[in-house]
């Protein structure tokens, strides 16, 4: 950068941002002077306080346990439910079953992927009632439209020398893929099912509001009954279980790395 | 078929370590099937399917009412506004934050100095409160602020704020540090203080780079806002629960459409933002 060049760009689009922010709140019509008034900041923070002391009982810990534990087994079904299937769209929205059955399955996996998980999970709740295995399957389908497309293009990328060269001396079809397709893209298929895993454990832990199971609903319970205690141990229990994710796949990933994966 | 391939490999050679693998994977997901109620059947119990049924066969024709229209048009505007409202105060809050815990900003790097230990000291709680803001779910501060503020749009623009503050006070100082430090501490060294620092050593050189990943996160703020709504915390969420608890279809797949757009829309103008910047 030369020296004087003053760059006005990011000026300009902050500017257009400040502008923005400007006409939404002429738009929602928000009061912020009440909304940051006195009475309504001393509001909000008696509802904090009313959140301590967390809830401490051996018979509510054990509780919250079980509902992590629903949590991490919600998002480990629903993903690996996602990888089935995003692996079953993806053969043919990477024209691996002929070339007509290529747009209809770029079709199927762009709706699961564009509805959001929440909006799955409401559906699901209707389809298979209230509890876990709602959270599940709704994790499960936008995962598969995600994970789908993440693998379509893998297979598209992947070099076709190997399967053909195995075609080419006479293997099937489904062996040459097993061969000759297979051990090239299972490394970024396996980290993209592990990144995936990884997210849906935050949103498995949400899912619940709508009635999905997991540490997600027992949160909206306490909350709609007024058992704040409750509510704070789960929140803490939440951003316990979402700190540990995070370190942990970290580590993995430094650990991976350094393996020369 | 040549005449070799069935001789050389007439199945798979690895078929049963495979199903082997399988067998394997199944028994330990067994406790996580058990956890969740695995249950298929359930898909397929009259009393739901019939509900199912019913709910999916008033998808078509979506509801292209007028007043419907003119509700969906301002809710999605509302989702819009409450996102970029929500970014503007989490700029403001994310700033000074990742300011103040930014170390290639400290006096301190340069040499010792009196009361270095207890700057340090400051800055771990900020940084555990930049922790938490960000690990709590944007839709569980919202479920939160709406027991707090209210039903509404406040409740949103709240909750977008605390969450994306965290996370963008988080990135924006990985990105003061990432770039090159060395003005920041030449100012510092000529006696400058943190803000001479900041607004002269390393503003010019990160400025593209935070605005693009603010514009990439505002992008993310709208999806986020249609979401929120489903714990009433206003614009087309909020809209899109009713109707899905009253189980109208119709409703449900205009507004579905209308995130859609709203989605691409947001692409589209963040796309544009960033190609500007670069």
């Amino acid at each position: 950068m030369t020296a004087g060049a003053f760059v006005w760009r990011p000026w300009a689009v902050l500017g257009a941002l400040a502008l923005a922010a400007l006409a939404s709140v002429a738009f929602l019509g928000v009061d912020f002077a009440t909304l940051f008034g006195r009475d309504s900041v001393r509001q909000m923070a008696e509802f904090a306080r009313g959140f301590a002391p967390p809830d401490a009982s051996p018979e509510f810990l054990g509780r919250t346990l079980v509902g992590a534990a629903e949590t991490l087994a919600i998002s480990a079904v629903g993903t690996l439910l996602a990888a089935l299937g995003g692996m079953l769209l993806a053969l043919p929205a990477a024209g691996r079953w002929g070339r007509w059955l290529r747009p209809p399955a770029r079709l199927v996996l762009n709706v699961l992927r564009s509805i959001p998980e929440l909006v799955w999970a409401v559906f699901m709740v209707l389809a298979a009632g209230l509890g876990p295995f709602a959270g599940c399957l709704a994790l499960a389908v936008h995962t598969a439209g995600v994970l789908g497309r993440l693998f379509a293009e893998t297979l598209e990328n992947a070099p076709p020398e190997p399967a053909g060269a195995l075609r080419g001396a006479g293997s099937s079809a489904t062996l040459a893929f097993l061969y000759g397709t297979l051990p090239v893209v299972l490394p970024q298929f396996t980290s993209y099912v592990l990144y995936r895993w990884e997210y849906n454990i935050r949103m498995a832990a949400v899912l619940g509001f709508v009635g999905a199971g997991g540490l997600g609903q027992m949160l909206y319970v306490s909350l709609s009954v007024f058992k704040t205690h409750e509510a704070a141990t789960l929140l803490l229990a939440m951003i316990a279980m979402v700190s540990l994710v995070d370190l942990l796949s970290a580590w993995l990933r430094r650990f991976l790395g350094r393996s020369g994966a | 078929m040549p005449v070799g391939a069935t001789a050389l490999a007439p199945r798979d050679p690895a078929l049963p370590a495979r199903i082997a693998l399988a067998a394997v994977l199944l028994v330990l997901l067994w406790p996580a099937l058990e956890l969740t109620g695995f249950d298929p059947r359930k898909l397929f119990e009259t009393g739901n399917l019939q509900v199912m049924g019913r709910f999916l066969g008033t998808f078509f024709p979506p509801a292209l009412g007028a007043d419907f229209l003119g509700l969906v048009l301002r809710s999605a505007l509302e989702t819009l506004a409450l996102a970029t409202a929500g970014m503007a105060l989490a700029i403001a809050l994310a700033v000074p934050l990742s300011l103040a815990v930014a170390e290639s900003l400290s006096v301190s790097r340069i040499g010792p100095s009196r009361g270095a230990w207890l700057r340090r000291l400051l800055r771990a709680p900020l940084r555990l409160l930049l922790v938490v803001m960000r690990s709590i779910p944007e839709i569980v501060w919202a479920l939160l602020f709406v027991r707090a503020v209210g039903l509404g749009p406040a409740a949103g623009i709240l909750a977008i704020a605390i969450n994306y503050a965290g996370m963008l006070g988080k990135v924006y100082f990985e990105i003061y540090e990432a770039g090159d430090t060395r003005p920041a501490r030449a100012v510092l060294e000529a006696g400058g203080g943190r803000l001479h620092a900041f607004f002269y050593g390393i503003l010019p050189v990160s400025l593209p780079e935070l605005v693009s990943y603010t514009v990439y996160r505002w992008e993310c703020a709208i999806r986020a806002s249609v979401v929120m709504g489903f714990v009433g915390a206003g614009g087309l969420g909020q809209q899109m629960e009713l109707s899905m608890r009253m189980l109208e279809g119709g409703e449900v797949a205009t507004m579905l459409l209308a995130f859609f757009v709203l989605v691409m829309l947001a692409d589209g103008i963040s796309a544009l933002l960033r190609k500007v910047l670069t």
